[in-house]
């Protein structure tokens, strides 16, 4: 899919990235590669990479991994009454959610597109098992992403799928209201909470427009 | 089962649960125009949120480093109604000169 090329590119660098990191945490390159190929979350595999490879506890990556994965119990809500079918289809759609295939199908009214969902989602799961695979096997013939500054790629990728998204006022208000929630909370909740609470400037939504 | 396999196991049990539960138990029923409502602000407010986290986001501390200026970049990019690739790019390339002279 067209629509997806950029974040397939981006998406298999990250993967490299993580390949890397979970080598230099001592994962092994097997339990790094089913990671990506079952959990298939950037940020939630990244921290559990950190914490594990600096020596942290179990429980505490488990949950920094939860945490951060909990966005996908609203972005699946979001998109339920969009899907049709038997619940084994319905699960699987619900499987095809990340954040960048959950954002490029939204149409921007509340609805999602299946296929478009799907489409993404087929294009970039193999992106992320194969970048891990690249960066867990090869390791340390791959330099820091860091110094492509790839970390800045992503926020850039969904600053632009979000200003796509501003079609009203109330969406603008979501927005920078769904931000401010995020930024204030960094400091002082763990990684993952803030983006759970910001879904609460959702809410705005229900105002008379 | 040591540590590493058995955290991938839980949270790849648990991931896969948080995604298709709700797409399971709430999908292809009637829902109310209020939570249409909300659904169509979720994208903007969630979407805020990531590029917020994953530009400021340290250990607990908000950090402004390369990549609020590779972010800064690809919004004017953005503003300026570039293609959603070349934004990328531009955050990239910025985050890597940045880092590359400081």
């Amino acid at each position: 899919m067209r629509i997806s090329a950029p974040f397939a590119v981006a998406v298999v660098a990250f993967g490299v990235s993580f390949g890397v990191l979970a080598r230099a945490a001592d994962m092994g390159a097997t339990a790094a590669i089913v990671f990506s190929a079952t959990t298939w979350a950037g940020s939630a595999q990244f921290a559990v990479a950190a914490i594990l490879g600096s020596g942290g506890a179990v429980v505490s990556a488990i949950t920094a991994g939860v945490l951060l994965n909990s966005r996908y119990l609203a972005m699946s809500a979001a998109v339920a009454p969009s899907l049709v079918g038997s619940r084994l289809r319905r699960a699987l759609h619900g499987l095809a959610i990340v954040d960048e295939s959950w954002a490029l199908s939204a149409r921007g009214d509340g609805t999602f597109d299946r296929d478009k969902l799907v489409g993404v989602a087929l294009t970039l799961y193999p992106a992320w098992v194969l970048g891990t695979a690249i960066g867990a096997l090869s390791g340390d013939a791959i330099g820091d992403p860091e110094a492509l500054g790839l970390d800045a790629a992503f926020p850039a990728l969904f600053f632009a799928l979000m200003v796509s998204q501003l079609r009203t006022r109330q969406h603008v208000s979501a927005a920078v209201l769904g931000g401010a929630i995020a930024l204030i909370l960094i400091p002082l909740t763990p990684a993952g909470l803030p983006i759970i609470a910001a879904s609460a400037a959702a809410l705005i939504g229900l105002r008379a427009r | 089962m040591n540590e590493v396999w058995f955290t991938v196991a839980v949270l790849g049990v648990v991931t896969i649960a948080i995604k298709a539960v709700p797409a399971v138990v709430l999908g292809g029923r009637e829902v109310p125009a209020a939570a249409t409502q909300v659904f169509e602000t979720l994208a903007p407010a969630l979407l805020a949120a990531l590029v917020v986290t994953q530009t400021f986001g340290g250990d607990e501390e908000i950090v402004l480093d390369a990549r609020a200026a590779g972010v800064g970049a690809a919004a004017v990019a953005v503003v300026l109604r570039a293609p959603i690739v070349v934004a990328a790019l531009v955050a990239a390339v910025t985050a890597a000169i940045v880092r590359a002279v400081t």
